[in-house]
Order: structure tokens, then C-alpha cells, then sequence
């Protein structure tokens, strides 16, 4: 996300119900909240809704906006708790509040060990290794995959994150590490098929 | 019982996320520093975690909003007066 806007959003003048600027504030920010609904519910008619549902209740309560957070952080709170909720609707048994198993930390210890790091990006995000990245994404619990999604993809810290959903710190950073974890042991998997063809130099 | 280099990897296993993102005292940054330059596999771990999240963060893993969503949701915003050419 583009944290500078080459200008600023006036809040002023989105609470005084100018339509240009909120114009201006959809332009910015549609992009990444699109994109968050599209990895949280996999599908462009889901993410449509999220966007769309995003920006209504936005314009709705930008008047109660207190300024607390960025209006960046405020837009990614309703942006999560409306693909939450659309979650929740289609995928009942998905349990966002909780993390099974969190005292478990079984599924964090790595089993792979290849080192697929240097591997070029052309190689890696080929047509067939994006398909892999966003398969490794998709997989991830919905309670750990937003949390990731916008700390890492998205790069708001680990406040921003806590803030937008209503989480301690320190959840962020254990949902953070486990996410970070099983990402890599999903892509070291898929990756590392792909190293001993281009071994030898 | 675990030998005592295998609890050492699960011990600072833990503290990879924070290290990666800078947040780690730096105590904790020096033993795990010290742990890297031994344990290749610690090594590895890292290396590729660090590789993954750089990959999430290619403009090619970010891409733009489509046009045809772009005009829909000014649409539904009762902001069509104010489509124009999406600034660059
Ligand atoms: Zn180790």
C-alpha cells in the first residue's frame, strides 16, 4: 500500500462529505482491499462484495472517525470484519476468534530443509510457481491467513495489524510466526521438486 | 530427550518471526545470531521464511483492481461523476 499519497487525504474535507475526496480515498485504497478479499474468500464476485460493502460502511461512519488510527488502518478494520463476516456466512464451521490447537506447537517445527532461497524470482513466481504461492496462501487457517495477509502482503506493522482486528500484539506475533511458517514449509515443499534439475551448474 | 542442538533450533525457532521484523532484544538477536552461524538448517529456515515473505510482496502478487470493479463500485457509491481516468 502506498503509505504517502503523492497528496494527502484530507479528513476535513471527507467529513465535511466532500465526494471528490472520497473519490480520492477509494482510488488509494480499493486496490489492497480487493486484494485482501480475494485471498480471505478465493473468489472476484466475494471480493467484489467486501469491496463494495468496505467503502459503503465507510462512507457511512467517517464521521465518527476519531482519528485514533490512519484512515489506512480504520479502512482495513471494516475491510476484515466484512470478509470475516461474509466467511462466516458461507464457511459456519470456520472458527475466526480461535486458534486450535495454540498451545500446539507441533505444526510450527520445520520439516523442510532445502534451500530454495536462491532460486530466481522468475523461476519462483513463474506461471506454475504463482499458482503454488497463492495455493500455500489459500491454505492457511482464516485466522492465521488475515493476520498475514496485512502484515506481510499488505506491510502494516505489527500495531496496525492488532489494531485493524482487534487482537493483542502478541497474538499477532504468534498468528504471525505460525503463519510465516507453515507458508514456507508448504512453498519449501513445492520449491525444493524444483532445485535438483537446475543443480548442476 | 532431545540432543541439545535439536532443543536449541526449537527454542529459538520462536523467536525467527520477531527477528526477521527487527523486534528482537538484542540478547536474544546475539544467541540466535550465534546459532545461525552453526546450524545450517536454522540457516535455512530463515533464509527461505525471509524469501517468502519477499515474494508476497512483489507487484506481481499485488496486483491493480480491475477496471470493470473500479466503475461498479463508484457506481454503487453514487460516485460515477467522479470516475475519471484513475490517476497514476
Ligand atoms: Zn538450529
Amino acid at each position: 500500500m502506498d503509505r504517502q499519497p503523492s497528496n494527502e487525504i484530507s479528513l476535513e474535507a471527507l467529513i465535511a462529505g466532500d465526494r471528490a475526496e472520497f473519490a480520492r480515498l477509494v482510488d488509494t485504497y480499493s486496490s489492497p482491499i480487493y486484494r485482501l478479499g480475494l485471498r480471505m474468500l478465493g473468489n472476484p464476485q466475494d471480493a467484489e462484495d467486501v469491496l463494495q460493502n468496505t467503502f459503503l460502511n465507510a462512507l457511512t461512519h467517517i464521521q465518527n472517525f476519531e482519528g485514533r488510527s490512519s484512515l489506512a488502518t480504520w479502512l482495513y478494520r471494516i475491510a476484515a470484519n466484512e470478509a470475516l463476516m461474509l466467511l462466516r456466512k458461507k464457511k459456519p464451521e470456520v472458527n475466526i476468534e480461535e486458534m486450535e490447537g495454540e498451545e500446539d506447537a507441533e505444526d510450527v517445527r520445520p520439516t523442510q530443509f532445502v534451500d530454495w532461497s536462491a532460486l530466481p524470482e522468475e523461476e519462483l513466481l513463474s506461471g506454475e510457481g504463482k499458482k503454488a504461492l497463492d495455493a500455500a496462501v489459500q491454505q492457511l487457517p482464516e485466522s492465521l491467513r488475515i493476520v498475514f495477509l496485512l502484515r506481510d502482503v499488505e506491510g502494516l506493522s505489527i500495531k496496525e495489524t492488532a489494531d485493524a482486528l482487534n487482537l493483542t500484539e502478541t497474538n499477532v506475533k504468534t498468528r504471525l510466526l505460525r503463519a510465516r511458517m507453515a507458508l514456507r514449509e508448504h512453498l519449501s515443499a513445492y520449491y525444493s521438486e524444483r532445485l535438483p534439475a537446475r543443480s548442476e551448474k | 530427550m532431545t540432543n541439545h542442538t535439536h532443543t536449541k533450533c526449537e527454542e529459538l525457532l520462536g523467536s525467527l518471526s520477531a527477528y526477521i521484523d527487527g523486534d528482537l532484544n538484542p540478547e536474544l538477536c546475539q544467541e540466535l545470531e550465534k546459532h545461525l552461524a552453526e546450524c545450517d538448517n536454522c540457516r535455512i529456515v530463515l533464509n527461505t521464511t525471509k524469501r517468502t515473505i519477499d515474494l508476497v510482496q512483489t507487484p506481481l502478487e499485488k496486483p491493480d483492481l480491475p477496471e470493470d470493479v473500479r466503475e461498479r463500485l463508484f457506481h454503487r457509491l453514487n460516485l460515477d461523476n467522479y470516475l475519471t481516468p484513475k490517476p497514476k
